[in-house]
């Protein structure tokens, strides 16, 4: 690789006389690099470097803005005083602030009153973390808690525990393909194309009918060559909203079962879908039942507000535990070259709460009532677009959908016109979160949806 | 697959395996994983019920009562930043603030390349997490490029670059007949490689060496750099904790800057601010200009958000808090010298033992070896006896974590060594 190297630098002299030494030349564009050792007693140190060597990344362009994180990043340099950020799904209050869950604050107070310490956890995270997060979502009593079938690892949040299971498959799966759902949360692709681990679609979204294509997923299902892994939301899928009845969960168990499939959940809303911890993680509850091999996913960013913390697992249900044992090791060395232990802190928060029945109560009765300040804005804004749309156009899909999130049916021209004339952030794909919209707001995003849909094709 | 091979042709119905448990694994062909060589060590060390055992294994500061120690201004900025504040998602880049304060510490409080904003720099899951970042992007956009590792180098270097799917070369390093630096080798190897090859280079206190450069070896390797166009990478993760001075423990960096060469560096906060478990670090990369920077870091993000989508925020507002408070900042200072001079200490300590045991070794090394670490020369077999006769845990490179030697246990030791030696 060509070098251009413009150091005007004049080095002092060295005081030992063995090494060989740089002699630059305080003239424009040249430079010398003698080997002759300079005793000279007076020279200067002049600052003069001019040029640096060209690049090795000279060629690297701008990554394009992340179609989610890039949303709330957009919205924070709108100056506009109607602005709405409907983006990401982060939880807000009804004064459309973040909330830090009193839970959590309890917990975090009793962690500073204790004065841990801040040594590094095992690569697998904290233990105690990872029984109460294995518990919370197969139940205490399980037979595959008791029978010490998962293999539980602390990762990054969904985010991190989904990249270290995208890792394993691709080392010990080389060559097979995860199936993801049409739509599914932008980052999942992004995941296993960094893991390397191939991918493809199976149907989900329906928008004739703004609902689930079941028909499309079973079949896309089946066709896929045996042994695939198919990722499943466990509840209240991202971006639509839109879960499988519990009838439909068992048909989609049954086929993965004939095609010798891999069920992977990503459990991002556990609490969040229904309100109740238990009845979210039912459908993961029923594969495991049927014993089935799974992976899960899980996080505490929305059910826990721990967002920035990064706190999550990744669960691998096993047939033995001498397999949950070996699983669980070999995701340690995934672990280790990534980051080597996870972060302390949540995981702690975690523990304190969910591990204390106080606080576990407590929580629950936090969950209930988010859950519930998101149905009630649900149930607004179709009072609101019913009031202001008279068209006959049904959308009693908004009802219907389940979590944060809601599929307006809007394209992506609506989408941008929800942005640039009324100062509606959400992404191009038609999602808005319901979490980021107040009962004072409703009225006026109905107008901005009425109008998209109405006068923008 | 071989296992998949069987199964794939077997068909199971839902009624049959209700609650049953005996199906074929799909994971059996999954080996147990060989423990870590470091983490490991502290595992064994915990199931050890002896009470006179010693860990100088991981390397983790430990008080003179070998007790983990979390600083003042920790504590202290820990007690501002609960509760307050709310938990929403950082930036993938992480936190600004802490980034900010974390490159001064590196390229100097008045750094022109700060001034001109020509680093990219993004928050990184401690060292290890800037390293993986770091070699996930040279295989994207170098992606025939080759990675140059020091012989030894800390354990998780070649799982970082290998994981990257980087090939990895080695370069000579530490000089095992004197204990100290092969510098002659070294400079072979700087230039025999081919030009415009990546280095991983250890910027103050190697790890597991504790052998550096001299400064005016550094400014001929630099030089060397300069000659083949090669790339230099800095881990830097002890900043602070080599000499007691952050800004001396930054010289070799500093040296390269000032050389004009265009540097990557990973910086952690997991020793220098007992901030290990918290996983807060930085990556940067020096760029020609502002815009190349502002590419750079669009794309160190691109490799974060699907490993984690953005790094945790509380050593983060630990870091910005005490960094951004003047008297903070002065109180880590004297708190980051305390910790250096306690282990400089040790060194002299464990050195004086062994001699006056009457030792007929040389053990200069372990005062001229700098840092958290000291690698002794012990061999495997030495270090296995030392664990099962003595309690005394360490990896089986020799190396010594002179952060867990104590007043309390250094005569201990000292003689522990002494046994395992003198008949060598």
């Amino acid at each position: 690789m060509a070098n251009s190297m413009l150091s005007l630098t004049i080095c002092p002299p060295s005081p030992s006389s063995q090494h060989h030494f740089k002699l630059g030349v305080a003239s424009s564009q040249t430079c010398f690099f003698g080997k002759d050792f300079v005793k000279a007693k007076s020279f200067t140190r002049t600052k003069m470097t001019v040029a640096v060597k060209v690049s090795r990344f000279e060629s690297i362009t701008m990554a394009p803005p992340d179609p989610i994180l890039g949303v709330s990043e957009a919205f924070r340099a709108d100056t506009n005083e109607l602005k709405l950020n409907l983006g990401v799904g982060a939880y807000r209050t009804e004064d459309l602030q973040p909330y830090v869950l009193n839970v959590v604050k309890k917990a975090e107070k009793l962690m500073l009153e204790r004065g841990e310490n801040k040594e590094y956890l095992p690569i697998e995270g904290l233990a105690a973390f990872n029984k109460v997060t294995a518990e919370l979502l197969f139940g205490a009593d399980n037979p595959v808690i008791l029978q010490q079938r998962v293999a539980t690892v602390q990762g990054l949040s969904g985010t991190g525990s989904l990249r270290l299971a995208a890792a394993l498959i691709e080392r010990y799966f080389p060559g097979a393909k995860v199936l993801i759902s049409s739509p599914t949360w932008g980052n999942h692709k992004n995941i296993f194309n960094d893991a390397r681990v191939p991918w493809s679609e199976y149907r989900y979204y329906d928008p004739s009918t703004v609902g689930l294509d079941f028909d499309g997923m079973i079949a896309d299902i089946k066709a896929a060559p045996e042994g695939s892994f198919i990722l499943l939301h466990g509840c209240a899928h991202n971006p639509t909203g839109i879960d499988p009845t519990p009838e439909q969960w068992e048909i989609i168990a049954d086929v993965i079962q004939e095609k010798n499939h891999i069920p992977f959940f990503d459990v991002a809303y556990q609490g969040f879908a229904s309100g109740s911890l238990d009845a979210d993680a039912s459908s993961v509850r029923l594969f495991a039942a049927r014993g089935m091999e799974l992976f899960i996913a899980q996080s505490y960013s929305k059910n826990l507000g721990l967002y920035a913390e990064r706190i999550g697992a990744i669960n691998v249900v096993c047939s033995s535990a001498d397999a949950a044992a070996r699983v669980k090791s070999q995701i340690k060395r995934l672990a280790r070259p990534m980051y080597s232990n996870p972060p302390i802190h949540g995981a702690r928060i975690v523990a304190n709460v969910v591990g204390n029945p106080e606080l576990f109560n407590e929580w629950k009765e936090e969950m209930e009532l988010m859950a519930g300040r998101i149905k009630s804005v649900r149930q607004k804004l179709y009072d609101s677009l019913g009031a202001k749309d008279k068209s006959g156009k049904d959308w009693s899909f908004i009802l219907r959908q389940i979590g944060m999130f809601s599929f307006t049916g809007l394209n992506k021209a609506q989408s941008d016109n929800m942005t640039n004339k009324w100062h509606v952030y959400m992404t191009k794909d038609g999602r808005i979160s319901l979490a980021g919209l107040s009962s004072a707001k409703c009225e006026y995003l109905a107008n901005a949806i009425f109008d998209s849909n109405h006068n923008v094709s | 697959m071989a296992l998949r091979t069987i199964i794939s042709g077997r068909v199971i119905r839902f009624g049959a395996v209700l609650g049953g448990r005996s199906m074929s694994s799909w994971w059996g062909n999954v080996e147990p994983a060989a423990k870590d060589p470091i983490l490991g060590v502290t595992e064994a060390f915990l199931a050890d019920p002896r009470p006179n055992k010693v860990n100088v294994g991981v390397g983790a500061y430990r008080d003179d009562n070998g007790k983990p120690v979390v600083l003042e201004c920790v504590r202290e900025a820990e007690r501002r930043i609960a509760g307050n504040l709310n938990m929403e998602y950082l930036p993938m880049g992480g936190s600004a603030k802490m980034v900010e304060e974390t490159l001064k510490l590196a390229y100097g409080e008045n750094s022109d390349l700060i001034k001109d904003k020509r680093i990219a720099a993004i928050q990184a899951l401690s060292g290890t997490g800037a390293c993986r970042i770091f070699a996930d992007f040279q295989k994207r956009f170098c992606p025939d490029s080759q990675i140059y590792i020091p012989v030894p180098t800390w354990a998780n270097h070649h799982n970082i670059w290998r994981d990257a799917h980087v090939p990895q070369r080695t370069f000579h390093y530490y000089h095992p007949e004197s204990k100290g630096l092969d510098f002659a080798s070294m400079m072979d190897d700087i230039k025999n490689a081919p030009n415009g090859s990546f280095f991983m280079l250890h910027a103050c206190a190697h790890n597991p060496t504790g052998v550096d450069p001299s400064e005016e070896q550094w400014r001929e390797i630099s030089y060397q750099f300069k000659v083949k166009g090669h790339f230099p990478f800095f881990d830097m993760a002890y900043q602070g904790f080599a000499s007691g001075d952050p800004e001396k423990d930054a010289k070799s960096i500093r040296i390269f800057l000032e050389d004009g060469h265009l540097i990557g560096c990973a910086q952690s906060y997991a020793k220098n601010m007992g901030l290990y478990g918290q996983r807060v670090g930085c990556l940067s990369v020096v760029c020609e200009d502002e815009m190349q920077a502002v590419a750079v870091k669009s794309q160190l993000q691109q490799l974060a958000r699907p490993m984690y989508s953005n790094p945790p925020i509380h050593g983060a507002l630990i870091v910005s808090t005490i960094l951004g408070d003047p008297d903070l900042k002065k109180l880590w200072l004297k708190e980051v010298k305390v910790m250096a001079d306690r282990i400089i200490g040790m060194r002299t300590a464990l050195r004086e033992n062994l001699e006056k045991l009457g030792s007929s070794l040389s053990w200069e090394h372990i005062t001229n070896q700098i840092g958290m670490f000291c690698y002794s020369g012990l061999t495997p077999e030495q270090v296995d006896r030392l664990t099962d006769e003595f309690h005394i845990y360490m990896t089986r490179n020799g190396r010594i974590s002179m952060a867990g030697v104590t007043t309390g246990n250094v005569g201990y030791l000292a003689n522990a060594i002494h046994e395992v030696t003198k008949s060598a």
